[in-house]
């Protein structure tokens, strides 16, 4: 079996967060009833004209020079010639030849904790087509327009890709960045975030591209990952078994996780594209873009070197922190209650208990029934050695349902620590005379012992003992036998 | 008679109490009802909603209202949406088409308190130099009944020569008001492109399509335009260039020659091959000019000759696009039941378009399709820039350049129907215009054998005060377009 290597590139679409669709002035709500945000610009009624959203260029900017890409000082929205009907004009309005953004990069941590830059060849300004219903209307077909006309930025990327893995790594890095940016809610389930993603393979060591197939429509980072590896599979079973990948377009089946043939090249549209003569060229001047620029937030990439370098987290809790503008600002407002120094404390809640927490009760950290200086009020506790770690849990868990603060929970339950030796040193020695068995073991070798000790002293005591000072006057009452 | 007095004249005697809009509108709907059928030019008429909206001019002009065209009668060509109006473009496809909204020219026009009588014949989506493309039938020449009116605004102007209205309105992509103004004896103008906006005109080619006028004279345009002229954030091709006092441009100077300092340059490409007789017109024509001061100056456009292939093939191109949204799933025609989607697509457009809106389609798509698109669109393109700057240069050296309208006369119906490309040479002299965005007039200057003959000026971008300075200028020293058709007095 010869050495295959996978080369991917994606085509994401990201719907734009404008109130409005992009040429026209309807609404771009999610999951109104059918055709009740679709006016006549939106029905390609005779007549009417398109007018660009001055937002949606803003927004197709930001995401520019977010990825250091070039902002074309002027771009050009082209017609893409097709009948469908939930594409009411007979062409979609598009940008071809001059999009507005071009040549950019993302870099990407893939599970190796290697970093990988991606290519973004182009990013370019649509509109979104309508949808088709089928089901529900007996011998016939509906069209539901409010979708058509919603703004789009499509962002292609280089055939950078080498796996699965890191296609869903650029996909979630580039998902993070534009709600980042706050141009996309991101949102998959409803189709605001989206991906096509060309695949081919060759053998290594060639430089040539194979045949690329097309994926279309992929709504899930799963779905993307498990099209991948079932496209990647049939296009070198194919080849081994002496055959030829054809280019074509495909459709991923999540029931069957397949993907099967929808047309090929041969049968693909001639999409005539021609410079829409009812738009003026988008033209951007510097100042227009340096106002941009000034609103651009402090980027992923940027606050993960800052949580590194600032407050000493390793490179993968930064990259986890810094994920989404909400996490990382709950983050930092931790931190800002219980000092820096206390940075790593923090990061293990925040993405061990807190993450845990709000996954359970499906909970986004802007509605996290524990505020973040409640949080710190907790850790604090741990910090002044009040409880124990693992009492922390609990009362975590406590603050969690009821809402109290961590000190109410501490003095209520009686939960402080114990860490008058006297106390804790007179139930070491009535464990020991309780388990001489054990003792013998343990003078006589049996290191493992030890934790048994500190168990049943805890016990005894609620779990309060202090665990260090627990520990210290274990290992010298239990002497000498130890190692 | 009424219909024959000029705006001016007709808003005097509405401020004046002399007449009111509710009789103005009756006297023109009479004339509609009695000279139509022989005409055909008015497919669309609106009695019952102009007499209202004309009573309502009249309680305005009682409340104390002026307006140069409050209560004035119009017939709009029926390419611009006209809300609760059938708007058929002159096609089968939008036979049964209500507009739900107006079109720009008709808002303002409406909010002017114009009143509407009724809508205009026209060639099938615009396309078409005789009027015979239309779903509704041609229209005839008032001047005589065998010959065509021109298109493709032939209803609006063959409404105008006849008087069936003060003023019409028509669109003008390749010639489609200046040659049948000249072919009906009106003054038509047609205004720089993005004068005036074009939301709610049914496209044709949209980067060509320009809304103008056919009036009286040029003094009656100049108080349309006023009106219907500027910029509107719903078209994104309108230019946001302030709209001069037209009316006040028409006044004489304090002293001299009317057209002292006037340079008027004769396009050498124009007169090259021209019938005698019409050459023998537009002479006649620019001796006028002369003796009102003007000088004049040949010019020469090396690639005018190359205007009307690079029309034909833009204008086709984004009309197969414009035309695409015509398939029978949200309005206009659609076919008796469709097997499936490709069925319908198929015969709601195959039966809902004419032959020439066929041909155009076809030919469009083609010039954009992959392998030709450089040969022929592209192409197309380089050649219109060049015409552009041909009318650059000439206009750094002179104001106006003038030439004829058309290479003849009204020809005779029936005679261009399987000739398209002789139908399309008639657009020779007008189409430039549209590929460089410049605004023109044709003016009545003669006639031959009967028939009416058109002069035309062209002049740079945002020049129609100067070009309706010079047509008013030619009119008070000329009376061709005082001539009426005989029966139409």
């Amino acid at each position: 079996m010869a050495d295959w290597e996978v080369v991917i590139g994606l085509e994401i679409h990201a719907q734009l967060a404008t109130r409005s669709k992009i040429f026209s002035g309807s609404a771009t709500a999610y999951g109104a009833p059918p055709n009740t945000q679709a006016s006549l610009v939106d029905l390609a009624y005779p007549g009417v004209l398109p007018v660009l959203n001055a937002e949606a260029v803003r927004m197709a900017v930001k995401f520019g020079l977010a990825i250091g890409a070039t902002v074309a000082p002027r771009s050009v929205f082209a017609r893409k010639n097709y009948f469908y009907p939930d594409l009411p004009k007979g062409y979609q309005i598009s940008q071809y030849e001059l999009p507005i953004v071009s040549r950019g990069t993302l870099r990407v941590l893939l599970d190796d904790g290697a970093t990988k830059t991606i290519g973004v060849t182009r990013a370019h300004l649509e509109e979104d087509a309508g949808k088709s219903l089928h089901e529900g209307l007996a011998h016939a077909s509906g069209i539901d327009l409010n979708r058509a006309g919603t703004p789009l930025l499509e962002i292609v990327s280089e055939p950078d890709m080498r796996s699965a893995k890191e296609a869903v790594a650029y996909m979630k890095k580039v998902h993070t960045l534009v709600r980042y940016l706050e141009i996309c809610d991101g949102n998959m389930q409803e189709g605001s975030f989206r991906c096509d993603a060309n695949v081919s393979v060759r053998p290594r060591g060639q430089q040539k591209f194979g045949t690329r197939a097309e994926i279309k429509n992929l709504n899930s980072f799963r779905f993307v990952e498990k099209a991948i590896h079932f496209e990647v599979a049939r296009q070198i079973e194919l080849i081994e078994s002496g055959g030829k990948v054809v280019q074509e377009t495909r459709l991923y089946d999540a029931d069957k996780d397949e993907t099967r043939s929808m047309r090929s090249k041969e049968e693909a549209n001639d999409y005539r594209y021609f410079p829409d003569p009812d738009l003026l060229p988008v033209e951007l001047d510097a100042p227009f873009i340096d106002a941009v620029r000034a609103t651009l937030p402090e980027l992923p990439d940027e606050k993960a070197a800052r949580f590194a370098r600032d407050l000493g987290l390793s490179s993968y809790d930064a990259g986890v922190l810094s994920a989404s503008r909400e996490l990382g600002a709950y983050f930092e407002a931790v931190v800002a209650a219980l000092g820096a120094s206390q940075a790593k404390l923090a990061a293990n809640w925040v993405m061990g208990d807190l993450s845990s927490a709000l996954n359970r009760d499906n909970l986004d950290i802007a509605a996290s029934r524990v505020a973040p200086a409640a949080l710190a009020g907790l850790l604090a506790r741990i910090v002044d050695a009040t409880i124990s770690g693992k009492i922390a849990k609990e009362v975590f868990e406590a603050m969690w349902s009821d809402g109290q603060a961590a000190d109410e929970i501490i003095e209520s339950k009686g939960l402080k620590q114990i860490t008058d030796s006297g106390a804790i040193n007179g139930v070491i020695d009535a464990v020991m005379a309780a388990n001489p068995k054990q003792l013998a073991d343990y003078r006589a070798g049996k290191d493992k012992l030890l934790g048994f000790f500190q168990g049943q002293v805890q016990k005894a005591m609620g779990g309060k003992a202090n665990p260090a000072q627990l520990n210290e006057l274990l290992k010298a009452k239990l002497g000498p036998g130890a190692a | 008679m009424l219909h024959n007095l000029t705006l001016g004249e007709l808003a005097g005697q509405l401020s004046a109490g002399r007449i009111s809009s509710v009789e103005v509108t009756r006297h023109f709907l009479a004339r509609i009802e009695r000279l139509n059928p022989g005409l055909n030019a008015v497919i669309t008429v609106t009695a019952a909603a102009a007499l209202e909206s004309a009573a309502a001019a009249d309680r305005r002009r009682a409340a104390g209202e002026s307006g140069s065209l409050l209560g004035i009668p119009l017939i709009h060509k029926d390419i611009f949406c006209t809300e609760g109006v059938r708007t058929s473009c002159g096609s089968r496809m939008l036979d049964n088409f209500i507009a739900p909204y107006d079109a720009a020219v008709v808002e303002r026009l409406k909010a002017a308190g114009a009143v509407m009588l009724g809508k205009a014949n026209m060639d099938e989506f615009a396309m078409g130099s005789s009027n015979e493309t239309s779903f509704y039938g041609p229209v005839k020449n008032p001047w005589d009944p065998t010959k065509v009116p021109g298109g493709s605004s032939g209803g609006s102007a063959a409404a105008m020569a006849a008087s069936l209205a003060s003023f019409t309105t028509g669109t003008d992509t390749g010639g489609s008001i200046r040659q049948p103004a000249a072919l009906t004896g009106v003054t038509g103008l047609k205004p720089t492109y993005g004068r005036i906006s074009r939301y709610g005109m049914i496209a044709y080619a949209s980067s060509l399509d320009q809304a103008g006028i056919f009036a009286r004279s040029a003094a009656d345009a100049a108080v349309v335009l006023e009106l219907i002229a500027g910029f509107d954030a719903r078209d994104s091709t309108s230019v946001d260039v302030p709209v001069p006092d037209y009316a006040a441009l028409l006044a004489p100077p304090v002293a001299g020659l009317p057209l002292a300092g006037v340079k008027i340059g004769l396009l050498r490409e124009f007169f090259d091959g021209l019938e005698s007789r019409n050459a023998a017109l537009i002479e006649d024509a620019l001796r006028v000019f002369t003796s009102l001061g003007a000088s004049t100056v040949e010019v020469s456009m090396p690639h005018l000759p190359l205007s009307v292939p690079a029309y034909y093939v833009v204008a086709a191109a984004e009309a197969s696009s414009n035309l695409s949204r015509f398939d029978g799933v949200r309005f206009g025609y659609r076919c008796e039941q469709p097997k499936d989607l490709t069925d319908l697509y198929e015969r709601s457009r195959g039966e809902g378009f004419g032959t020439e809106v066929k041909r155009r389609i076809m030919t469009g798509t083609y010039v954009l399709s992959a392998g030709y698109f450089d040969a022929y669109y592209l192409k197309a393109q380089r050649v219109r820039r060049l015409i552009t700057d041909d009318f650059r240069a000439a206009f750094a050296e002179v104001d106006l350049v003038i030439g004829p309208t058309t290479p003849t006369p009204a020809f005779a119906l029936g005679g261009t129907v399987d000739d398209p490309v002789t139908m399309y040479l008639n657009d020779i002299y007008t189409v430039s215009a549209n590929l460089a965005g410049l605004p023109g007039m044709s003016l009545p200057c003669g006639f031959i054998d009967g028939l009416p003959v058109g002069v035309q000026l062209l002049g740079p971008h945002f020049s129609e005060g100067k070009l309706l300075a010079t047509a008013h200028r030619y009119q008070q020293a000329t009376d061709w377009h005082t001539h009426v058709p005989r029966g139409y007095e």
